[in-house]
Parts: structure tokens; sequence; C-alpha cells
């Protein structure tokens, strides 16, 4: 059954994206995470579900201590969940780990209810690896993120995909440390 | 018995007077042939523009193939061939014996003679007469380097030539500062290509040595750039939605193989650079970048994840065939660098966060690890086949080094400024 739900979600982001996520290992990882963490979804399914009969201008608590607000603007509060823009990555992988689904959930909320908002999606990569792999790396993980916002009703032109790879690191150091902070996507609100 | 250097650490100066590039010979001369060279005569009271001789001898030592006799060690500082006690060099354990002289002329150009000798049959083997200007003296010195350096090996030279790359600074008060580069092979003669607080990657020459190919993001995405190193005229080839990466030449110069995303996917295209003509290379879901073109023009090797992990495939331009693998052993074997005689190709090999550059002999598929690590890359062939430069970590800072295709004779090269990366050695001066 849980597998069933994960399933019908990826045939959806394909739907969704026009072209075929990749069918390897990936996706089958991703099954076994999504069901076990299935109950977390759930109550966040809770949540989400309240912040959906929300207005426009309606504020939710989330169980964390952070609201959720689609105001215009919004974004700027730091007390907003939408200001958290960063999604962090396994190596060399490009698939959206499933912690980070509900937030760019809420980021898609904001853009769909938004539409003159506009966003940048920066993909980036640890050092590790040939700098060529890494910024088409940094650029799949940036389109990972993009289809799931399509999925959430965001129109294309909101967003913009650029990838820097390992050439715009916010940590300098050559150790794990640094390199799972490097490994991210951006979400920039212009 | 001739004692090695294991660590022979020769410093330049530039005419400036400032110290622009140390290369260190940080591993064996085992096997290199022993030649002395004899400080060139000169008639100017001071030190001509470029000191000639001592250039000769730091492009022997560099390449791995010679072991210059110092010059402290030398028997006698002969000028003419009749000067030459051979027998003296012959019990010195010389082979090989270099002479010559660097004369101002009244048209204040200079004027270079050079004698090659081969010490055990007394002959003189080449000798030669050049004419060079002040700013041309250096790359005298280069092509005699090449004269030697081919004349006893049988191999091409490749000192004359030139090397690019990317120097990126960090300052937390400016931010980046990349700089594409270009100099002689010994580093000098550094000139700025371009300075942009973006990033700047993946130079590439063109067949001629007269362009470079790269990707700029000065304007705040990827595009590539072709560009006249003397002119300093530049053409922006491709800009399409997304990536614009990974130039690579045809032999034929007249094409340049890219990677684009703009329908959806990390592909590798043709772009026809006369007519901007752009043929689709590569179909699959996964990354597919980094091509490079085989020297007989007919096949591309590409980086491509089609399996899970990069791995390394050929794939022919005109066949209908599917790409072949060419990589099986580690799970990250990327950015192909193939031999000019199409035998050999130099890629980056990671296992686990170590990062080496592999050979792999194209006939048999056999390949044997050149580099310790730990974050190697880029690997690029010097023009006669002899060495492979690459980008590595020493000290938290990125350097360029190079290495001997049989893995024995390894040299640092050290620039003064920031990181350096992306190196791209020219096939010839232009």
């Amino acid at each position: 059954m849980k597998k069933f739900i994960l399933l019908a979600f990826v045939a959806m982001m394909v739907t969704a994206c026009g072209q075929p996520l990749k069918p390897d290992a990936t996706a089958g990882d991703n099954t076994a995470q999504n069901g076990s963490a299935q109950n977390g979804t759930e109550e966040n399914a809770t949540t989400t579900g309240s912040v959906d009969n929300s207005d426009m201008t309606g504020t939710t608590m989330l169980a964390d201590g952070k609201h959720i607000s689609y105001e215009k603007g919004a974004i700027n509060d730091p007390d907003n969940v939408l200001s958290e823009r960063r999604i962090y990555f396994d190596y060399d992988s490009d698939a959206v780990p499933e912690k980070y689904l509900d937030l760019i959930k809420y980021h898609g909320k904001y853009l769909s209810l938004n539409p003159q908002a506009r966003v940048r999606l920066e993909g980036n990569t640890d050092e590790r690896g040939t700098r060529e792999y890494n910024v088409a790396l940094g650029e799949r993980r940036a389109q990972a993120v993009k289809q799931l916002l399509l999925y959430e009703g965001v129109s294309p032109e909101q967003i913009e995909v650029i990838s820097y790879g390992e050439e715009k690191p916010i940590a300098f150091g050559h150790d794990e440390e640094s390199w799972q902070l490097n490994r991210r996507v951006d979400i920039v609100y212009k | 018995m001739k004692q090695i250097l294991a660590s022979l650490i020769l410093v330049f100066f530039a005419s400036t007077s400032h110290a622009v590039l140390k290369i260190d010979i940080t591993q064996g001369l085992e096997g290199a042939l022993p030649i002395a060279v004899v400080p060139f005569q000169w008639n100017t009271k001071k030190l001509p523009d470029a000191d000639v001789s001592a250039i000769v001898v730091s492009d022997l030592a560099r390449s791995g193939k010679f072991s210059p006799m110092a010059e402290k060690d030398l028997l006698s500082h002969p000028q003419q061939p009749k000067d030459i006690n051979f027998k003296t060099w012959r019990v010195a354990g010389m082979d090989h014996l270099v002479i010559g002289s660097v004369n101002l002329q009244p048209d204040g150009r200079y004027q270079v003679k050079f004698r090659l000798f081969d010490v055990l049959k007394g002959q003189q083997v080449v000798g030669y007469s050049f004419f060079a200007t002040k700013k041309t003296l250096r790359t005298i010195a280069h092509q005699i380097s090449d004269y030697i350096f081919t004349q006893i090996t049988g191999l091409p030279g490749a000192f004359n030539t030139r090397i690019a790359y990317v120097t990126v600074q960090h300052n937390t008060k400016t931010g980046m500062v990349s700089r594409l580069k270009v100099a002689d092979t010994d580093g000098y003669n550094p000139q700025t290509l371009l300075t942009s607080d973006q990033p700047i990657m993946s130079p590439a020459w063109s067949p001629d040595g007269s362009q470079l190919a790269y990707v700029s993001f000065e304007k705040g995405h990827a595009e590539i750039y072709i560009q006249n190193i003397h002119s300093g005229v530049r053409t922006l080839v491709s800009s399409y939605p997304g990536l614009n990466g990974a130039p690579a030449w045809s032999p034929d110069g007249k094409q340049l193989a890219i990677t684009l995303s703009k329908d959806g996917n990390p592909e590798i295209y043709i772009l026809t650079l006369a007519n901007k003509l752009l043929r689709r290379f590569t179909h699959q879901w996964a990354i597919d970048t980094e091509a490079v073109w085989t020297p007989d023009g007919k096949s591309i090797i590409f980086t491509s994840g089609r399996s899970g992990k990069p791995q390394l495939y050929i794939k022919s331009l005109t066949g209908k065939q599917s790409p072949r693998r060419l990589t099986f052993a580690g799970n990250y074997n990327a950015s192909a660098s193939i031999s000019p005689d199409g035998k050999l190709l130099a890629y980056v090999q990671g296992k686990g966060n170590i990062y080496r550059i592999a050979l792999m002999t194209l006939k048999t598929g056999n390949y044997q690890l050149l580099t310790q690590g730990p974050l190697d890359e880029s690997p690029e062939f010097a023009p006669n086949n002899s060495m492979v430069l690459f980008a590595s970590q020493e000290n938290k800072h990125a350097v360029l080094a190079a290495v001997s295709v049989d893995g024995k004779f390894r040299q640092r090269l050290a620039f003064s400024e920031g990181d350096v990366r992306d190196p791209a050695w020219a096939p010839v001066r232009d």
C-alpha cells in the first residue's frame, strides 16, 4: 500500500515533468526510505492539510515551532518555514532526500499562490569528482527540485535553473563537514 | 654511477624579478639521460634578456627524460668545439654535451648559436643558429630544448608551446576572482585573457594553438566563448538555457563538442562553428558530458552516468551503434584526455574519497594509477604524448602537477597566486 502511494507519486512526477526520471537504484532507495518514513509523512500531511485549507492570509503553526504563511513577502520572516531555502543532497546523487519534500511543497504552494514571485534554483556539488561532471550533477539536482515545484502547480516561467557545480563552495574544507554543506540546491527568491 | 637528485628545485625569476613559478621535481629521475649544458657565452655586459642555457637545462630536467649535470659540477666551460675534451666528459658519465652563445647584434637582435655533441662518439650531432628579439629570446631557448629533446629521444618536443589555466582567489570581502591565463609551458610570460567575479571553466585549445574555447559564468549563467589569444577578440558561441559546458575541439578545428541541458538533461551536442549548426550526439536520461575527440576525428570519448555511476564510453560520430563502455574498475571514471597518438587514455578514477589520475592503454584496456590523489583531476596530455598535466590539491591549495606516462617522474608547478586549476596544454605554439 505504502509502496503503491509512492509509485503513484513518482508516476505523477513523471507526468508532471514530461520526462522520465532515471529508472535506477535511486528510485528504489527512495521507495525504501519513504516506506520507513511514511508515518512521518502522514503526520506532516495532517499539518499541510490544514495549510491547504487555510486562506492566503492565514498563518498555520507547524509542529517544530515554525509557522507557515503564504502572504506576499512572507518569505522574509525568519520564523516562517519558507525562510529555509537549502536542500542538501547525498554524494553523487540527484535524488531529493525525502525529508525535504514538505519544504519544497511549501515553496511550491507559495509560488503558485504568488504567481508574480520568481525563484532561481542554484545547484551545487562538493569538490570531489570532475568539474564538468559536477556542473551536470548540480544541474540535475536543481532540475529535480524544479520538477517537484512544477508538481505543486508552479508555472515554469517562475523558475530559473542554474548549476555552479563545485565552483562556488560555501565551505572550504576538504572533509565531509564542508562537503555536505556544498552538496545542495539553494532556492533564491528574486 | 649517477646519483639521482630526488628533489631538484628550480626557481625562476621573471624579468620583473619576482618569482612567478616554482617547479619542484618531486619524484624520480631514474633512467634519465645524462647531459651537460655548458652556460652559453654572451657578449653583453649584463645577462641577456633571457638566460638561454639555464632555460634549456630546466626544460630538459622537467621533461623527466634528462638529468642535466649541475652547473657547479661541470668539468670545464668549453665555448668552441676545439676546446672540448670528450674523454673527461665520458669519464663523468655524460652521453651528450651542449655548448652555445648569445650575441647582441648592432641592430638590437640577438644571434643564438648552439651545438649538440655525442660524447661517446666525440662528434657533433646538430648545430643551429637563430636570430631573436628581446621578446622572443625565451621562445628561442624553448626551441633549442625541443631540438635537443627530439634529436636524442626521437620524440617531438613540447617545450615551445603554451599552457592555459584558471586561477581562483576567494576573498571574504570581495568574493571570488577568477582569471583565465595563458603562459609558456614553464609558467613564464603569464598573460590574463579574462578576469571575472564569476567562475571560469574548462579552457580548450584550438588545434592550431591560436584560440581557446572556455566556459564563463560572467553573465550569471554558463556560456561558451572562443577567444583569440593574440588579439583578445572573442565570440560567444553557445548560450542556450541551462548548461553550456565542456567544450572540445574537433581535430580539424571546425567543430566543437559541447554539453547542453536545453532539452532537459545534460547531453553532448556537436556545434559546427562556420554555420552554427547544432547536432545532438547523445540520447540518454543520465548525465553525458566531458567529450574528447579521438585524434582521427571519427569518435568521441565521454563521461556518462548511464550505468548509475560516471564511466567512460566511446561512440562513433557516424555509426549507429551504441556507445561502448571503456572503464569497468572503480565506481568513478571521468574526464578523459586522449594522447595525441591515440594510444593512451588518461582520466580521473575515484575510489572512496581518493581521486587519482589513471592511464589506460586503449588497445588492451589495461590501466595503471599514475598519481596518489587525494583530489587529482583535469588530466591533459602533453602534445608529445610523454607527460600528463593535471590539477591537484596540496596543503589545501589547488596546484598544477605533471607526471610522466610511466609514472616514474613527477613535478609540481606552483604559481604564486591562489588556486590554479583546469590546465590545458596547447598542441602547438601559434
